[in-house]
């Protein structure tokens, strides 16, 4: 899409969704936020600590989480922006969200959508301030280097501003999760890259219809 | 180390039951630290190294007594001099800085590594260097600014109250130390009484607002003061009113935790229960649903060679 050269319609007749560079940096986030999830159950809850023997013993998963975290923020922000064209928000997004209920039901009509429908736009929309509020406040947190700088009042804050992100995230995520494995294809699109033409006009023919000039 | 021949009254990110001292009586423990007879000596300064094996760095002269100006991971006492004012009078107060063992531990609740940090039967809060994590969270739980991160080894370092000789029946070394009685030891009640003792002599000087501080804010402390400016604790360096606080104290709450458990478990089974009423969202017409099998459009595989 950013090449003209490359046009996504594939001599095979299947459509490039999502690039090589793009899937490689999803998944490489993906690798990171299991990581960083799995790590920070572990802090927050007792009932969870077994798993810092799986990340190589509680210190040094300490050590890594916040590592994992960096690594995080660097994919993550300039992955957003390179997305950021195919999630403006559109009135067709609003009437999306008001159908819905119907939709996750199979019963309403799809409205039409462009390359990501609103449900997808508004996983966007809300990682981005979600890791944002994580990455200020895991700073705050971070021994030995940052956290000496903050206040003991100011840690107290982070510690619980960071744990209430994390669950917003971790509940974001769980949705993203589902929705990629109700809606068949998608996780394939994202390994391998492709869809299937009538994939592409079933679940967002606005994106199909601005590729291909047609309806149908 | 644990300190097995020591029950456990409490015990940090622990989901296991902790048993309470039923099988044998411990009494609770306390040192008793009258500042209106200490001399700022610093004898318990350099009996906490020489027992404990601690070695400070030499630090700078700046001007004041008290050195190092801070506890650091190597000083896990220290004697702060304090120059000030107090009801219009010039004033020279002592104070010996140190863990305070509270009843209520900010650091213990904060914790999330099972086991590093301890509170036994005796009330000695103990912290457990091999299952610190370092996270530092200890150190924004406590309400008294005692714990240091040790940057060698990234794990948190305090007083003990000698834990090690309080288990075989020794006083503290700093206690051991105190050539003018400054500091005491005993069993919690009778440094209470032998607090209001004290206090009653101070009064009868002249100190009419002579204190114990034993803050309720953490339920009390096994290190306690006997202020001869009581009503000005902060005069000393001792917070007003010391306490764990809303914020610590809902963050690692039982109900925190099980919020957010129940959270992580109700989207999985969200997913579970949808999945098994509606079934995967298809391509309409498509054999797997995901538009592999399209009239006119061959599948990839068919494609190569």
């Amino acid at each position: 899409m950013t090449s003209p050269a490359k046009s996504p319609l594939l001599p095979d007749g299947r459509i490039l969704r999502h690039g090589h560079t793009e899937r490689v940096v999803h998944w490489a986030i993906a690798i990171a936020f299991m990581f960083l999830f799995l790590s920070g159950l572990a802090m927050f809850s007792p009932m969870f600590f077994w798993l810092s023997a799986v990340f190589g013993g509680g210190q040094f998963m300490r050590f890594l989480h916040p590592i994992a975290g960096m690594v995080l923020v660097v994919l993550f922000y300039p992955y957003a922006w390179r997305l950021r064209a195919d999630n403006h928000w559109t009135a067709v997004d609003s009437n999306w969200v008001e159908n819905m209920t119907a939709y996750m039901r199979k019963e309403a009509h799809l409205p039409d959508t462009g390359k990501y429908n609103a449900g997808q736009k508004l996983m966007y929309w809300s990682m981005i301030p979600v890791i944002a509020v994580l990455l200020v406040t895991g700073i705050a947190l971070w021994q030995p280097w940052f956290a000496p700088a903050f206040s003991a009042g100011t840690r107290r804050v982070a510690g619980l501003v960071h744990a209430v992100m994390a669950f917003v995230m971790f509940i974001g995520i769980g949705v993203h999760w589902y929705a990629a494995y109700w809606t068949k294809g998608s996780i394939r699109s994202m390994v391998r890259g492709t869809v299937s033409r009538a994939w592409a006009k079933f679940h967002h023919p606005g994106w199909y219809r601005h590729l291909t000039g047609k309806d149908s | 180390m644990a300190l097995e021949t020591q029950d456990i009254r409490a015990r940090s990110a622990s989901t296991t039951f902790t048993p309470p001292d039923a099988r044998s009586f411990q009494p609770e423990v306390a040192k008793l630290i009258d500042i209106s007879r200490c001399i700022g000596c610093k004898a318990c300064q350099a009996a906490c190294m020489e027992w404990n094996n601690l070695r400070d760095a030499v630090g700078t002269f700046d001007g004041v007594y008290t050195n190092p100006l801070q506890l650091t991971d190597q000083s896990w006492t220290v004697m702060k001099f304090a120059e000030t004012e107090v009801g219009g009078q010039f004033q020279w107060l002592i104070l010996k800085d140190g863990c305070l063992h509270c009843s209520d531990p900010g650091c213990l609740r904060a914790c999330p590594a099972p086991g590093a940090i301890l509170q036994y039967a005796s009330g000695i809060v103990d912290f457990q260097q091999d299952h610190c994590i370092g996270c530092g969270y200890c150190i924004s739980g406590c309400p008294f600014d005692i714990p240091r991160l040790r940057k060698e080894d990234s794990k948190v370092y305090k007083c003990t109250l000698c834990s090690d000789r309080v288990a075989v029946g020794l006083e503290p070394a700093c206690i051991k130390s105190c050539p003018t009685q400054a500091l005491s030891f005993g069993t919690k009640q009778s440094m209470l009484d032998q607090a209001a003792h004290r206090l009653e002599d101070l009064r009868d000087r002249g100190f009419s607002k002579a204190a114990i501080y034993d803050p309720p804010g953490v339920k009390g402390t096994h290190v306690f003061f006997v202020l001869p400016h009581g009503d000005q604790p902060e005069a000393y360096g001792l917070p007003r009113d010391p306490e764990v606080g809303p914020i610590l104290a809902l963050w690692r709450s039982g109900l925190a935790r099980a919020l957010g458990v129940a959270t992580m478990f109700g989207v999985l089974v969200a997913g579970i229960l949808h999945y098994m009423r509606h079934g995967p969202l298809e391509v309409p017409g498509e054999e797997d649903g995901r538009g592999d099998g399209g009239a006119g459009h061959p599948p990839e595989r068919r494609s190569q060679p």
